[in-house]
């Protein structure tokens, strides 16, 4: 697993999952199994952007960025490029 | 089913038979629980007033007492329509004015505090309300803006960093305790009960502040629809200027719409796709009776799973590591 991918995880599982990873993937759809909801997609916003040093726009805020781990691999991604 | 069914169809009620329900209802508590009557916050909104006027009904004006609650960032119009209510109603009540309070518990500091992380040259002489964006299509994240107001007329819109956003509800919410607060004062000094005035759609999103508006010992008026309880408001003789008054927040110092805050859509269409979803409707019907796409019916359908999943915290009871049976069973 790519090193984005892997804190990624790591965020999503400590923050929101209390440490319980067994049922996480990579294409997980977070608001699917409602591991997400507003606050905390603010909170994984405010860890993207201090970590990675990016700004994430509000036309940015949307699931097809965000709603799992490789999508926010492929999102990270592209800010980065 | 009639797929042509209207919105009035599917949310008339018997006035008459409701009012008695409620009545009987607010009845059994008081004795049961041993209290002489109601009391609760007149906001001069439908809700406290549909409240207010059941109580009446149900216990007589003299056994209801209402308090209004205005800070320094209510709206004019609140104090007095609530003070009409009062006297229309004739019910005893009082004035508390809770800047003090608000002042006492840093409120303003705090919430100006909260205000400067997002937009830095906020203080307290501008207005702004939060208001809510929903992004993507089905399936969506929200996010939260600040909408600041400086004295010149300015308006500075500011995307709310997480910190910020629960900085300002904790901030806001210290609004809706403080008012229960003195509720409770009122009713233990008169041995009432309190009324809470949720309506179903409130109730049922989590819309209300956990110990703040959604402490109450009766709410009477949460198992209905807040179509239902305009019907109620015409068939008890609420006052026009009431009726006719649109639902607001009056919680920030610029007016703010709850279909801006937290419902997706006015409530008379938020009303019917719950009715919907409720009774099992399928989608076109609802989209018919309450003049929206099926996509956008699907989409506040799923919105409405989500806040009942991230607001089921604030109606939980005190979990307790082990039940106390005693207690419990006491029911």
């Amino acid at each position: 697993m790519s090193d984005s991918k892997s804190d990624i995880r790591n965020f999503i599982v400590e923050t929101f999952l209390f440490g319980q990873a067994k049922d996480l993937t990579d294409e997980t759809s977070f608001l699917e199994q409602g591991i997400i909801d507003s606050t905390g997609v603010l909170e994984l916003v405010a860890h993207l952007e201090k970590t990675y040093g990016i700004k994430v726009k509000d036309e940015e805020l949307i699931p097809d960025n965000l709603d799992s781990i490789n999508a926010i691999a492929g999102f990270l991604a592209k800010k980065q490029a | 089913m009639n797929p042509k069914k209207t919105a009035t169809d599917f949310l008339a009620i018997d006035c008459a038979a409701e009012t008695e329900r409620i009545a009987l209802s607010i009845r059994a508590y008081l004795q049961k629980n041993r209290r002489r009557g109601l009391v609760l916050g007149l906001s001069g909104g439908i809700d406290s007033t549909v409240t207010a006027a059941l109580a009446v009904r149900a216990v007589g004006a003299e056994r209801v007492f209402g308090i209004h609650m205005p800070e320094r960032q209510s709206e004019d119009a609140t104090l007095v329509l609530s003070r009409s209510v009062a006297d229309w109603l004739k019910i005893p009540n009082e004035l508390e004015e809770i800047t003090p309070l608000l002042e006492a518990a840093g409120f303003f500091r705090r919430y100006t505090a909260a205000a400067r992380q997002v937009i830095p040259e906020f203080d307290n002489s501008w207005k702004s309300k939060v208001v809510i964006h929903a992004t993507g299509g089905t399936q969506t994240f929200s996010y939260f803006s600040l909408v600041g107001q400086s004295p010149d007329g300015r308006t500075v819109t500011a995307r709310l960093s997480l910190q910020a956003y629960l900085e300002i509800v904790a901030a806001t919410n210290f609004k809706q305790r403080t008012r229960k607060m003195l509720e409770y004062y009122h009713a233990d000094r008169l041995n009432f009960a309190v009324a809470g005035t949720p309506n179903r759609l409130e109730y049922d999103q989590g819309f209300f502040v956990k110990n703040g508006d959604g402490s109450a010992d009766v709410k009477p008026i949460a198992h209905l629809y807040k179509t239902q309880v305009y019907q109620l408001a015409e068939y008890l003789g609420v006052p026009k200027e009431i009726r006719q008054r649109p639902p607001t927040t009056d919680t920030y110092s610029l007016p703010q719409g709850q279909d801006e805050f937290y419902f997706a859509l006015p409530y008379h269409q938020m009303d019917v796709c719950l009715f919907g979803k409720n009774h099992g409707l399928a989608p076109e019907v609802v989209a018919a009776a309450a003049k929206l796409d099926r996509a956008t019916v699907e989409r506040v359908w799923a919105d409405i799973d989500r806040k009942r999943e991230t607001t089921r915290y604030l109606h939980l009871k005190p979990v307790l590591v082990e039940d106390i049976v005693e207690i419990s069973t006491l029911a």
